[in-house]
């Protein structure tokens, strides 16, 4: 159920397409995060898959081997902002799992800093998931989750783990950190799946 | 946790907080209740169906239906000046929630998630209207007589900028062990005799008025986001642990 609310206009009309329900378009960068920014350097910076059936590790340089790209994305952050069409560089994370066999359905997304986020396995492939490191011709900042942060532009940003460091295969959708604190275990945009 | 869901909220009353902010009392009869340190959404429409949503912080906790918010003008925003300026008492607006159960204070010494133990100190550090959730933590801290430790460390602009300015200095003036360890810091106006000349918040003042590390304090830090990074930077590199820091970015840079 919707009202009125008296003498409220609101700002602009031409909505734009992109925009999912409830979002407002910024041009700065929001900040969404739950403890302090944990300082990682690319020398130290590690990333590993681990499955059921053992452990993968990448330094950074082994992860930039696997091959760059440039995407440019639209993000929606589950308090109501979205940015569209950014351009981000990173490594998709098909080329990551060309390495790796699970029979898993979903993964758990781990952070320096004891972040953690699950993700469906599926929606993370076919180009739609990146291990990002740069953001508008800039390396991430430490705020936004550098050195490497995942990047899933069609889930809730908070599914996109800054200061990525891992994934661990699951074969149920375990809640990871912001799920058992609230928000929805999927984070779709268009569907508005902000809370449970 | 309260399962968030849509309410329709009616404005019960309207008050100045500060030259810049007003403390807006909503009655919403199906509100489950709230923690303190929640937030909810906050949902305008206008007559051509066209919406707005900001989340806020509520000030205020427990079973009641009435939930209290403190909202800021952001010139130039699209809603804060609304419900600064237009909203009256009588009008109508939809609110979701509560939301949030990790930057939440529980009494009894437990914060949200973590095993009781009751000695830990709390220490509370926000800047403008980022006190709004700390307040709702100090409330319910006095309300319930419990003896945890207590401090806010609060950064404003000037005396007439503290928000719920006589709530704080009546939970500082409360009897021990409940009393509230009350740090006013101001950063362009200080009043006469105030413990030092108005300035910006530094490492070191926070380090001399918090609580010190060997007392493992839990922190809340809430604020513009650049204030929370700034804080919740130097409480790390002072060697308070990271998991112990809990932090509300408002936005803004
Ligand atoms: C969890 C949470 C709790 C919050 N609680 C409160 C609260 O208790 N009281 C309160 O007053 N606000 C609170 N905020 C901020 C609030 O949600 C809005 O962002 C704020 O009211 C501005 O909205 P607006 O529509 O007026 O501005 P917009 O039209 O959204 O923005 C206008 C411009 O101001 C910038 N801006 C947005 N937010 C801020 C900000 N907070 N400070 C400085 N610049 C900003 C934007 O980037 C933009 O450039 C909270 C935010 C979050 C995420």
């Amino acid at each position: 159920m919707s009202f009125i609310t008296r003498g409220f206009s609101g700002r602009s009309r031409d909505r734009d397409e992109r925009l999912p329900p409830g979002q407002t378009l910024v041009e700065d960068w929001p900040v969404l995060s739950a403890g302090p920014t944990p300082d990682v350097s690319t020398d130290e910076w590690r990333f590993e898959v681990r499955t059921e059936s053992g452990r993968h590790e990448w330094s950074w340089d082994e992860m930039q081997a696997l091959g760059v790209e440039d995407v440019t994305v639209d993000i929606h952050c589950v308090t109501h902002w979205s940015k569209l069409g950014m351009a981000w560089r990173g490594v998709p994370l098909d080329r990551i799992f060309e390495e790796v066999e699970t029979s898993h359905d979903y993964v758990m997304a781990h952070s320096y800093g004891g972040y953690t986020t699950n993700v469906p396995l599926d929606e993370l492939l076919d180009g739609q998931a990146w291990i990002a490191f740069e953001a508008d011709g800039e390396p991430l900042d430490p705020e936004h989750g550098g050195p490497a942060r995942l990047l899933v532009p069609h889930l809730y940003f908070w599914k996109s783990a800054k200061w990525i460091r891992g994934l661990v295969t699951m074969p149920t959708d375990d809640p990871g950190f912001w799920e058992q604190n609230g928000y929805h275990l999927h984070g779709d945009p268009w569907t508005e799946e902000r809370y449970w | 946790m309260t399962r968030a869901a849509w309410h329709v909220a009616t404005v019960a009353e309207v008050r100045d907080e500060t030259p810049t902010a007003r403390r807006l009392t909503l009655e919403v009869p199906t509100w489950p209740g709230n923690e303190a340190g929640a937030h909810l959404d906050l949902r305008l429409t206008a007559p051509d169906g066209y919406q707005a949503t900001r989340s806020y912080s509520i000030a205020s906790s427990g079973d009641g239906t009435r939930v209290v918010l403190a909202v800021a003008e952001v010139p130039e925003g699209e809603v804060s000046p609304f419900l600064v300026h237009d909203l009256r008492a009588g009008d109508q607006l939809e609110v979701h929630g509560p939301l949030g159960a990790y930057f939440v204070w529980r009494p009894g010494g437990a914060a949200a998630g973590a095993e009781a133990s009751p000695l830990r100190p709390v220490q509370l550090i926000g800047a403008g209207s980022g006190v709004v959730p700390l307040v709702a933590m100090a409330a319910a801290h006095d309300e319930g007589a419990d003896a945890t430790p207590f401090r806010l460390l609060y950064s404003v602009r000037t005396p007439a900028d503290v928000f719920f300015a006589d709530e704080l200095r009546a939970f500082a003036e409360a009897p021990a062990p409940t009393r509230l360890g009350l740090d006013l810091v101001y950063t362009r106006d200080a009043p006469a005799g105030a413990a030092r000349p108005p300035g910006r918040l530094t490492p070191d003042l926070v380090a001399e008025l918090a609580w010190p590390v060997e007392q493992r304090p839990r922190i809340f830090i809430c604020g513009p986001t650049p204030f929370v990074e700034a804080v919740a930077g130097w409480l790390v590199a002072a060697g308070h642990a990271p998991e112990a820091i809990r932090t509300e970015r408002f936005g803004g840079a």
